[in-house]
């Protein structure tokens, strides 16, 4: 144990900042506070005096473990983590990517014609530069939809009686009997939960996907979660609150370790379910996933695991890029096997058809 | 001096052996956490799964400080007038009628003052827990509430008063125990965290689980109290929807010594599985494919 245990901290708190743990000086002042009252010679005391003051979450309790270890045990720490996201440039929109091609007379209205080509063709089709484009004209997305009646009370014109409403109403009348107020429950969003499939078969529409998240998050509000599912489950939700989709989209790029792997939806799903969904997450909610349904793994448990999904959730709208191509079933094995469970099955390959995807998320059908 | 006022403890191993002693059996970590709260005034923040012992954490708090236990049990849509107080309105109109009868109705001003005054106030369980001194407060799945109401909690949690805006500011003499549980259906704001000492309640290891259910049912023998220990433990490696907790783990024990039972066999573990399985999909995973008989072996494991 070194002797100056809360110099040590100041040290910890500092790593574990860097590694996203929200260690802030009020908490490292309660660290201090709790050392006081425990026994600082003991390596036990010492760490829980830490854990319980600093961490916030079961993956700040792993992070703090490491760090712990490192600063009092003399383990090698582990390697920084990546602390600043790498940032991909987006070109202003309506730029041509390809200057060569549009020779010199580039019209407004020429632009605007080649926007509205760009925002129907498939994603997988466009270089990168055109899909940067395009992906711009996804960020305003309406998604005013269903609601449910939710615990609290907002004045209306009839209903039950409103009783703070009336006695203020009768003390100004003089005592005076006068006609109640009245209240009635107010409606409320229901939640969306949107996972996307960021397995390597998907890679071209990955991007776009993300942006469909944080286009909904924007528009729904703190209630969305968004989850990517890769080779392992991954919750995005925090990195997608930045305002700047190209700060969220890279944020996500930096959080999610499995970019282009392969999926097994099935585990997947399970992982979500149990982890989240069932404990509430899901509960009452619209429930997106952008995914083509190629599993790796068993497409039967991803069919149980669906089952389960329909009975907790409110509704499940699957979007699927090769439901835009031409002459498409629904033969990959999972995309079959989660089919019967799904409400609405709607193509996501081009900007416009994610538009139309959000129509779809609040019931106003295309 | 702790701020209950009454029951002091000097080290987390005297509190731990105090709660040992009114029936509950926390780990280190738990015990330190409790202490501390104690200690430092500050809010205890517990997760963990279902049935790992959060909420009963509390009472066993209110038992060793010889404290009334408030609880106030969240929902969405929970507001002031559940939490915090009420006024009571029937009461209120009939001392309004009353004074307008007794020809007193012109002065507004002071027939206000009346109406909104202590006598027509109803505490509701978090000024309760203001106006009770010593008191243990468990606000259980705070994550069931919505944002609104963290906002709410965050001036209790902090200053340990409550505003109501009619009749000024309640101040606790001193500050309740509280222990805010949750089940992270979705996060808790960060400054309400931020406020709280937070602990993450694991599940129990076999030696621990099996001094609990011995603890809770003296009568249940050496030899079942351990299979039932041993079965639970296994069943939360086997992949499961929903695996059995420490309350599980009691309810099924209550269940076969019920039923008179001493060991575990396939007919009584068949019979008494939902006491520990609650969803239809988990029973069938351990039931078939021999699942019974690796259950039944793992619960035998004399190592």
């Amino acid at each position: 144990m070194p002797v100056d245990v809360p110099a040590a901290f100041v040290g910890l708190a500092r790593t574990l900042r860097a590694a996203g743990v929200d260690a802030s000086p009020d908490r490292l002042g309660a660290t201090v506070e709790a050392l006081t009252v425990l026994d600082a010679s003991s390596r036990d005391d010492v760490y829980w005096a830490g854990r319980l003051s600093l961490c916030a979450s079961p993956d700040d309790i792993e992070r703090y473990d490491r760090v712990f270890a490192a600063v009092f045990d003399g383990v090698v720490p582990m390697p920084a983590a990546a602390v600043e996201p790498a940032l991909r440039v987006v070109p202003p929109l309506g730029v041509p990517a390809d200057a060569d091609t549009e020779g010199d007379g580039p019209a407004r209205h020429a632009a605007a014609s080649r926007l509205e080509v760009l925002r129907r063709r498939d994603l997988a089709d466009l270089d990168d530069a055109d899909r940067a484009t395009a992906l711009a004209l996804l960020t305003p997305l309406s998604l005013v939809g269903p609601t449910r009646r939710s615990r609290r009370t907002g004045p209306a014109p009839h209903g039950p009686v409103d009783r703070h409403r009336t006695l203020r109403r009768t003390l100004r009348a003089g005592g005076e009997p006068v006609p109640p107020a009245s209240l009635r429950r107010r409606q409320r969003p229901r939640r969306v939960v949107v996972l996307v499939d960021v397995s390597g078969s998907m890679a071209p529409y990955a991007d776009a996907f993300v942006r469909f998240a944080h286009a909904t998050r924007r528009a729904r509000g703190p209630r969305t979660e968004v989850f990517t599912l890769g080779t392992r489950l991954t919750r995005v939700t925090r990195e997608l609150s930045y305002r700047d989709p190209a700060l969220a989209s890279a944020a996500v790029a930096a959080a999610v370790p499995d970019w282009s792997g392969g999926t097994r939806l099935g585990e997947l799903m399970k992982a979500f379910l149990d982890g989240w969904g069932r404990r509430g997450m899901a509960r009452g909610a619209i429930v997106v996933v952008l995914s083509d349904g190629w599993e790796r793994g068993d497409a039967a448990l991803l069919g149980a695991q669906l089952k389960q999904l329909r009975r907790l959730a409110y509704r499940i709208v699957w979007a699927n890029p090769r439901a835009g191509r031409p002459g498409f079933a629904p033969l990959a094995a999972g995309m079959a096997a989660a089919l019967p469970y799904v409400d609405d099955l709607v193509p996501g390959h081009s900007v416009d058809a994610l538009v139309r995807l959000a129509r779809t998320v609040v019931g106003r059908h295309a | 001096m702790t701020h209950t006022g009454h029951v002091t403890f000097a080290d987390p191993g005297a509190l731990a052996a105090a709660l040992t002693s009114s029936g509950y059996l926390p780990d280190d970590g738990l015990a330190t956490a409790a202490f501390l709260a104690l200690r430092m005034q500050r809010p205890l923040f517990v997760e963990g799964d279902a049935g790992v012992g959060k909420t009963s954490l509390a009472l066993a708090l209110a038992t060793v400080l010889d404290a009334p236990l408030i609880r106030l049990q969240c929902y969405e849509g929970i507001d002031v007038a559940q939490a915090v107080y009420d006024w009571d309105f029937p009461r209120q109109l009939l001392h309004l009628r009353a004074a307008e009868a007794a020809g007193r109705a012109g002065d507004a001003d002071a027939l206000e003052g009346e109406l909104y005054s202590r006598r027509f106030l109803l505490a509701r369980p978090l000024l309760q827990a203001i106006e009770t001194s010593p008191s243990v407060l468990l606000v259980d799945e705070v994550d069931r509430a919505d944002d609104e109401f963290e906002a709410l909690l965050l001036e209790l949690l902090s200053e340990f008063t409550v505003t109501i805006p009619e009749l000024g500011t309640v101040r606790a003499e001193s500050p309740p125990v509280v222990v805010v549980t949750s089940n992270r259906t979705r996060d808790v704001h960060d400054a309400l965290k931020r406020r709280c000492l937070y602990h993450w309640v694991e599940h129990p290891g076999f030696a621990r689980e099996l001094a609990i259910v011995r603890h809770r049912y003296p009568d249940a023998t050496e030899q079942l109290a351990a299979q039932v220990a041993r079965a639970s433990a296994h069943l939360r490696g086997v992949d499961l929807q929903k695996p059995p907790g420490v309350a599980e783990t009691l309810d099924w024990t209550e269940a076969l010594l019920t039923l008179g039972v001493d060991s575990l066999d396939p007919d009584s573990v068949t019979r008494t599985l939902g006491a520990v399985l609650k969803y239809r999909e988990d029973q069938e995973a351990v039931l078939r494919d021999g699942g019974l008989v690796a259950l039944l072996e793992a619960a035998a494991d004399a190592g």
